[in-house]
C-alpha cells in the first residue's frame, strides 16, 4: 500500500473540486473493494476523498413514478427498503445474492458500479494484466480462466487482450431494469443510461466504465416499470454465499393474458459488463407462455460466445440458467 | 474413578478466546518494536540479479532491508536447518543466496518503525530477476516419478509394504474389475491466524519468541541451531494457535526472518505474513493416483493395486501415507501398493489434516464404491463382506476395531435402509438426490512426552507440558485427565502449554496429542500422588503410616482410605508440611512398545452422506451427513464432536470446493485469497451428525484413547463423490467436484 493523503469534504462541489485539483485522487465510500486493491498495490491513489459525509444517502420517489437510489445508500439498506422490496424485488434479490451480509452493510450503491474485476491476474502484480498495466499482456487468456468472460471479450492483440468479467450482482439487475446513472462533475450534471455505463474491453481494457475522471455518481434512477410480478435472479456459483457468479441471470417479464408483453434478460459473470441484447428479448414479446421458446432465446443470447478452456462450460451453463430463469420468472416453476 | 473424563466439559480456554484475552503471536507487545514486511518473489525459478532498495531506505523510519546481499553469516550445514518434522533433503534457507526456487519465496525483509511504513517501503523496492524454465505441473512430469529418499521421517511414515500375492494374475482372473485415475490439486491450510512471530530482544541478547507454531520446542530447536544461540537463551512461547492443520508443524520463514532482523538490529521485531503469503509455503501436495480392484462375482475382493505419485520440492522429499490404507482395510490376498514422488519447482509440501489418509481414501473408497456397484452389492454390505480384523500389511490384529458397529449405527441413524440402489433413482424436480458412504481410518499413534505436575501451597494443581492447542481442546482434556488422576475439583486444576520452559512434548500433529500428552499428564499426576502419599505417611499421627498405595484413593482433594473413606488427609494439609514450598513431579511417559508392537492400532469411521445435485447446473450440496467413529475412550464428547464436525466440514470443502490452482505459465498459485480460495461458508453446511461407537482398548495407550484430529475428514470426500455418483450416475475422479465437472 502506498502513502496517501485524505480529505473528507462535506458537500458535493467540494468533493468534485478535490478530484479536479488532485491528480491521482480517488473517491472512497464503503471501501469494500478499493481498500483490498490498495493493499495489493493494484490501486495506488495518492489521495482518498471520503464522500461518506455527502447527503446522497436517501431513497426517494421520482416524478415519473420511479425510484431514485442515493449513491451512498448501502447495498443492505437498498435491498431491504420497502419500496425496493415491493416495486423492484428483482433488485433486492440480486443484491442479496451478492457478497456477504457484512460487505453489504458497508458497500454503497455508487461504489458497487465501480467494483473492479475479480480476475486473479488483475490482482497479482507478479503477472501481466492489460487492465492493471496497459500493454503488459493478459495472463488469463492462456492461463486459469475459469471465472472469465465468454462474451464481448478482447483477444486479438496481446497488448489489449482482456477476458475479465464485471463481478457485480446489483449491476445485472440495474441493467435489466434500464436504470439511469446520474453523475456530476467539473462540467456539470449528466445522466448515463445503464447500458452505456460499463463498457466492453475493446482496445482499452483498462477502462471499465464511461464515467469521466473527476465525475461523481450521485444517484441511480429506476424507471417506473419494475417487473415486480414476474422476475427472478438466478446466481450460479461455487458455494452458497460469498462467491462471485460464474453465471447469473436477471429476468423481468410483463405478462398479460398468458402472453409476454415485455421481457428483459441480463446476464452476469459472462462479460466485461452486464450482458443484454434487447433485440433478442423482443423475440419473446407476443409469445404465449405455454408455447414460449425459451431455449431459442438462450441460444440467441449466447450466439458468438467463446470459451477459453477453463471457462468454456459457462456457455452451456448460461443457456440452462436463462431457460430456468425465464420459467421461474413466468411462474412456470418455483423459484430456486 | 473418573468424574470428568468422558464428560462434556466446556473448553477451559473458551472464555479467554471469545473475550479476546487469549493472545496470539502477533499480539504481543514489546518496547521499541520494529515491524517487518516480507517481499515475495514474483518468479518461480531463477536468480535475483538486482535489488534496488534505495527509495525504500530513504524513507524516514525505514530501518533496514534484509536480503541475501546483506544477511549475516549463519549455520553452514543442512543439519542445522532441520527441524523436528523436516523430510529428507536440504531444507530451504530464506535469504540464502540469489537463487529463487519457487514462486512467492521470501526474497527480502523490510524493517521499519511501523507496519504501514514497512509495507509502503516494500512497494518501492525493485527486484530484477533472471528467469529460468520451471516445472510445476505434476501431470506433465509423471515420467519423472521416483521412489522417495528415506530418512528419519520414514519412521512415522512407513513406505508401502512389499507386494503380497500376485496382483496382475488375480486382477486378470477377477470376475469384476474396476480401474480409475484420481487427481487433486494442491491445497493450502489457511488457518484463520496468519503466521506471525514477535521476537522480544531481552537483556544479555536473550530472545523471547512468540511464534505461531504447533510445537514451541521445534521453533526453539530451529532458532538455536540456525543462529547458533544456546537453548537457554531462546525461549519460545505459543499458548494459543489460531488454527494449524499441519501448517505449523515446521517453523515457517517468518520465524527465521524475525529472529534474523532482531539479532542484527538488536531490538524487538515482529513479522506477520499476509493472507496471500499464506500460499507461499507448505501445502497438501497435488497427487495422481491409480486404483485397480478385482473381485469375484459374489463380491469378494481379491486384487488391489493402488499407485500414487505426489509432488514434492526440488530440495526435500516430503512423503505421506497414501496407499498403505488399502492393505489395512481390506483382506485381499493379492495387493500391490506403490508410492512415488515428482520433484517440482514448488515449496516442500507439509502435512495437512489427515495427510495422505484423506488423499488415499478419497481414491480407494471411490473405487470400492464403484466395485460394489458393479458387483451389485450395497456398499455397506460389500464392506462387511470384505471386513478384516487384521492389518494385512503388518499381519497383526487390531488392538480394537469396532468398525462393524460404525457401519451399523451410522446406517441406522442415516436411514440407509431406505436407499434405492440405482443411480438417479432419488429425484425431486430438478434436484437429484444421492446417498453415498465410505470408510475412514487413521493410525492411532503414541509418542513419548513429559509433563510436570505441581501441587501449589494453596492446594491447586498446576500441570504443564510444552505441547500446543491448535483449537483441538488440548487445554480442556488435559485439565480433565489431571483432575481425575489426582482426584481434584476441576476448578482447582490449571493446565498450561506452549512454552519451552515446560517439559518437552512432541509437535502437535498426527492425532497423537491426546494419547501422548494425556499419558504424560496422567503419569506426572500419578507420580505426584505417590510423592504426596509418602509425605502423608510421614505426617505426625498419619493414618496412612502402615497403609499401602493400593489401599488409598485420591478423591475430592484428599487422600482417603478405600475401605473407610472417613480416614482422610487433605492435599492442602500435606503440602503444608513442605515448609511453604509447592510439591512437584516431572515425569516421562513412554509407549509400551513391547506390547503395542503386537497389534495394529487405528481409529475407524463410517461416513454416510446425502447430496442434492441440480441436474441442469451441476451444483452439489451436502444436505446431511452422519459420521460414526470408533475412537476408543472419548475424553470429552463435546470437544470430540467439534473435532469430528470440523473434519466433516473440511471433507465437504475438499470434496466440493477447495483447490489451490496453479498457473503453470508462471508456476504460481493464482487464487491466493479467501475470496477465491473457496472453503465452505455457513450456508454450505447443514445436518452434520456424529456418533461415537463404544470401543474399549487397553493396548493403544494407558488412557485407551484414539486421536480424533484426522478421522473426521478422511472418509468424507469419497462419501460425497459416491453420493454424487448415486445422484447423477457420474463418477467424478477429480476433486473438488465443482459444477463444471457435472454439466
Amino acid at each position: 500500500m502506498n502513502s496517501f493523503s485524505y480529505a473528507r469534504p462535506s458537500d458535493i462541489s467540494m468533493a468534485v473540486g478535490e478530484l479536479a485539483t488532485h491528480e491521482g485522487a480517488k473517491f472512497i465510500a464503503g471501501g469494500t473493494n478499493l481498500l483490498d486493491l490498495m493493499k495489493e498495490n493494484v490501486e495506488r491513489p495518492n489521495r482518498l476523498v471520503d464522500i461518506n459525509r455527502l447527503t446522497l444517502n436517501t431513497i426517494d420517489d421520482t416524478e415519473d413514478g420511479g425510484l431514485r437510489l442515493g449513491a451512498l445508500v448501502t447495498n443492505a439498506d437498498t435491498a431491504y427498503h420497502p419500496a425496493v422490496e415491493s416495486r423492484y424485488p428483482l433488485l433486492s434479490r440480486a443484491i442479496l445474492a451478492g457478497a456477504s451480509a457484512q460487505l453489504r452493510n458497508m458497500a454503497t450503491n455508487g461504489g458497487n458500479l465501480f467494483q473492479r474485476t475479480r480476475c486473479y491476474y488483475f490482482y497479482d502484480l507478479a503477472t501481466p494484466c492489460n487492465k492493471r498495466e496497459p500493454g503488459s499482456g493478459c495472463g488469463a487468456v492462456h492461463g486459469y480462466n475459469r471465472i472469465h468472460a465468454i462474451l464481448g471479450t478482447s483477444d486479438q492483440q496481446p497488448e489489449t487482450t482482456c477476458i475479465a468479467t464485471h463481478p457485480s450482482d446489483l449491476c445485472v439487475a440495474l441493467s435489466a431494469l434500464d436504470a439511469v446513472v446520474r453523475v456530476t462533475g467539473p462540467n456539470g450534471d449528466r445522466t448515463i443510461p445503464f447500458a452505456d455505463f460499463h463498457r466492453l474491453p475493446g482496445d482499452e481494457p483498462w477502462l471499465d466504465h464511461t464515467v469521466q475522471p473527476g465525475e461523481l455518481v450521485t444517484a441511480i434512477d429506476l424507471p417506473a416499470k419494475g417487473f415486480s410480478d414476474y422476475n427472478t435472479y438466478i446466481k450460479i456459483r461455487d458455494r452458497q454465499s460469498y462467491a462471485f457468479a460464474l453465471v447469473s441471470v436477471a429476468v423481468g417479464l410483463e405478462i398479460e393474458n398468458n402472453r409476454i408483453t415485455d421481457a428483459r434478460i441480463a446476464l452476469g459473470g459472462v462479460a466485461h459488463k452486464p450482458w443484454r441484447k434487447p433485440e433478442i428479448e423482443a423475440m419473446l414479446v407476443g409469445q404465449n407462455l405455454s408455447e414460449a421458446d425459451f431455449q431459442s432465446v438462450a441460444e440467441a443470447l449466447l450466439a458468438g460466445a467463446k470459451g477459453y478452456g477453463h471457462n468454456t462450460f459457462k456457455i452451456e451453463l448460461a443457456k440452462r440458467a436463462i431457460v430456468r430463469a425465464l420459467k421461474q420468472a413466468a411462474n412456470l416453476e418455483p423459484a430456486s | 474413578m473418573t468424574k470428568y473424563i468422558g464428560k462434556s466439559i466446556n473448553r477451559v480456554d473458551g472464555v479467554a478466546k471469545v473475550t479476546g484475552k487469549a493472545k496470539y503471536a502477533a499480539e504481543y507487545k514489546a518496547a521499541d518494536l520494529a515491524h517487518g514486511w516480507v517481499i515475495s518473489s514474483s518468479i518461480s525459478k531463477g536468480k535475483i540479479t538486482r535489488i534496488d532498495a534505495e527509495a525504500a531506505l530513504q524513507l524516514p523510519g525505514v530501518i533496514q532491508v534484509f536480503s541475501h546481499e546483506n544477511r549475516p553469516g549463519l549455520a553452514w550445514f543442512d543439519m542445522s536447518y532441520k527441524d523436528q518434522d523436516a523430510p529428507p533433503g536440504s531444507p530451504f534457507r530464506p535469504l540464502r543466496d540469489a537463487t529463487v526456487k519457487y514462486s512467492g519465496q521470501p526474497v527480502a525483509l523490510v524493517v521499519a518503525e511501523s507496519l504501514e511504513l514497512a509495507r509502503y517501503a516494500a512497494s518501492l523496492i525493485r527486484i530484477e530477476y533472471e528467469e529460468e524454465e520451471h516445472e510445476t505441473a505434476l501431470e506433465h512430469n509423471l515420467h519423472r516419478a521416483r521412489e522417495p529418499k528415506s530418512g528419519v521421517a520414514s519412521l512415522l511414515k512407513p513406505p508401502p509394504p512389499k507386494p503380497r500375492g500376485d496382483f496382475e494374475k488375480a486382477f486378470q482372473r477377477a470376475a469384476v474389475q474396476v480401474s480409475g485415475t484420481y487427481v487433486h490439486s494442491a491445497e493450502h491450510h489457511n488457518p484463520m491466524e496468519m503466521f506471525a512471530t514477535t521476537v522480544v530482544y531481552e537483556k544479555n541478547d536473550k530472545l523471547t519468541i512468540y511464534d505461531k507454531t504447533q510445537g514451541a520446542p521445534n521453533s526453539q530447536l530451529y532458532v538455536s541451531q540456525v543462529f547458533g544461540i544456546p537453548f537457554k537463551d531462546v525461549r519460545v512461547i505459543s499458548p494459543f494457535v489460531g488454527g494449524g492443520f499441519g501448517a505449523g508443524l515446521r517453523p515457517q520463514y517468518q520465524l527465521f526472518l524475525a529472529v534474523l532482523a532482531a539479532r542484527e538490529l538488536k531490538r524487538s521485531v515482529r513479522v506477520s505474513l499476509t493472507r496471500q503469503q499464506m500460499f507461499t509455503f507448505g501445502h497438501r501436495p497435488a497427487t495422481v493416483q491409480n486404483v485397480s480392484l478385482g473381485a469375484s462375482a459374489d463380491g469378494k475382493l481379491e486384487a488391489i493395486r493402488h499407485d500414487a505419485v505426489g509432488e514434492t520440492s526440488q530440495f526435500e522429499d516430503y512423503t505421506e501415507i497414501v496407499v498403505n490404507w488399502a492393505g489395512m482395510l481390506y483382506p485381499a490376498q493379492n495387493v500391490t501398493l506403490t508410492y512415488n514422488l515428482v520433484p517440482l519447482d514448488v515449496y516442500t509440501p507439509i502435512d495437512m489434516r489427515a495427510p495422505g489418509g484423506v488423499t488415499g481414501l478419497s481414491a480407494l473408497e471411490c473405487a470400492i464404491d464403484e466395485l460394489a456397484h458393479q458387483v451389485g452389492l450395497d456398499p455397506v454390505e460389500f464392506r462387511l463382506k470384505n471386513y478384516t480384523e487384521r492389518d494385512m500389511n503388518e499381519d497383526l490384529p487390531y488392538s480394537s476395531k469396532e468398525l462393524r458397529e460404525c457401519f451399523r449405527q451410522g446406517a441406522e441413524r442415516f436411514g440407509w435402509a431406505n436407499r434405492t440402489p440405482e443411480p438417479r433413482s432419488m429425484r425431486n424436480g430438478h434436484t437429484l438426490v444421492g446417498w453415498g458412504m465410505a470408510t475412514g481410518i487413521w493410525e492411532s499413534m503414541h509418542m513419548p512426552a513429559r509433563a510436570e505436575a505441581v501441587l501449589t501451597v494453596n492446594g491447586k494443581l498446576r500441570v504443564s507440558s510444552a505441547t500446543a492447542d491448535i483449537g483441538t481442546g488440548t487445554y480442556t482434556i488435559m485439565t480433565q485427565i489431571a483432575a481425575d488422576t489426582l482426584g481434584m475439583p476441576i476448578e482447582d486444576v490449571i493446565f498450561r502449554l506452549g512454552d519451552t520452559d515446560m517439559p518437552l512434548a512432541p509437535i502437535q500433529g498426527g492425532s497423537w496429542t491426546a494419547a501422548t500428552v494425556g499419558s504424560a499428564v496422567k503419569v506426572a499426576c500419578e507420580d505426584l500422588g505417590k510423592k504426596l502419599f509418602k509425605m502423608a505417611q510421614k505426617m505426625p499421627h498419619s493414618p496412612f503410616a502402615d497403609v499401602k498405595l493400593e489401599e488409598i484413593v485420591f478423591e475430592n482433594a484428599h487422600i482417603r482410605l478405600k475401605k473407610d473413606s472417613s480416614v482422610a488427609v487433605s492435599l492442602l494439609d500435606i503440602v503444608g508440611t513442605n515448609g511453604g514450598r509447592a510439591v512437584s513431579e516431572t515425569s516421562t511417559s513412554v509407549p509400551n512398545m513391547l506390547e503395542q508392537r503386537k497389534y495394529a492400532r487405528a481409529v475407524h469411521s463410517a461416513v454416510f452422506v446425502e447430496v442434492e445435485v441440480d441436474e441442469d447446473f451441476g451444483t452439489v450440496r451436502v444436505t446431511r451427513a452422519v459420521t460414526a467413529v470408533a475412537g476408543g475412550q472419548i475424553l470429552n464428547p463435546k470437544t470430540a464432536r467439534s473435532q469430528i464436525i470440523g473434519g466433516m466440514v473440511w471433507g465437504i470443502s475438499k470434496g466440493l470446493e477447495e483447490e489451490s490452482v496453479m498457473d503453470h505459465q508462471f508456476g504460481r498459485f493464482m487464487n491466493h485469497s479467501l475470496a477465491e480460495y473457496h472453503v465452505p461458508v455457513n450456508a454450505d453446511i447443514q445436518g452434520l451428525d456424529v456418533i461415537f461407537v463404544e470401543e474399549t482398548d487397553t493396548i493403544v495407550n494407558p488412557l485407551g484413547v484414539k486421536g480424533l484430529g484426522e478421522i473426521g475428514i478422511v472418509g468424507m470426500p469419497a462419501a460425497i463423490a459416491n453420493a454424487v455418483f448415486h445422484a447423477t450416475g457420474k463418477r467424478i475422479r477429480s476433486l473438488p467436484i465443482t459444477l463444471d465437472k457435472l454439466l
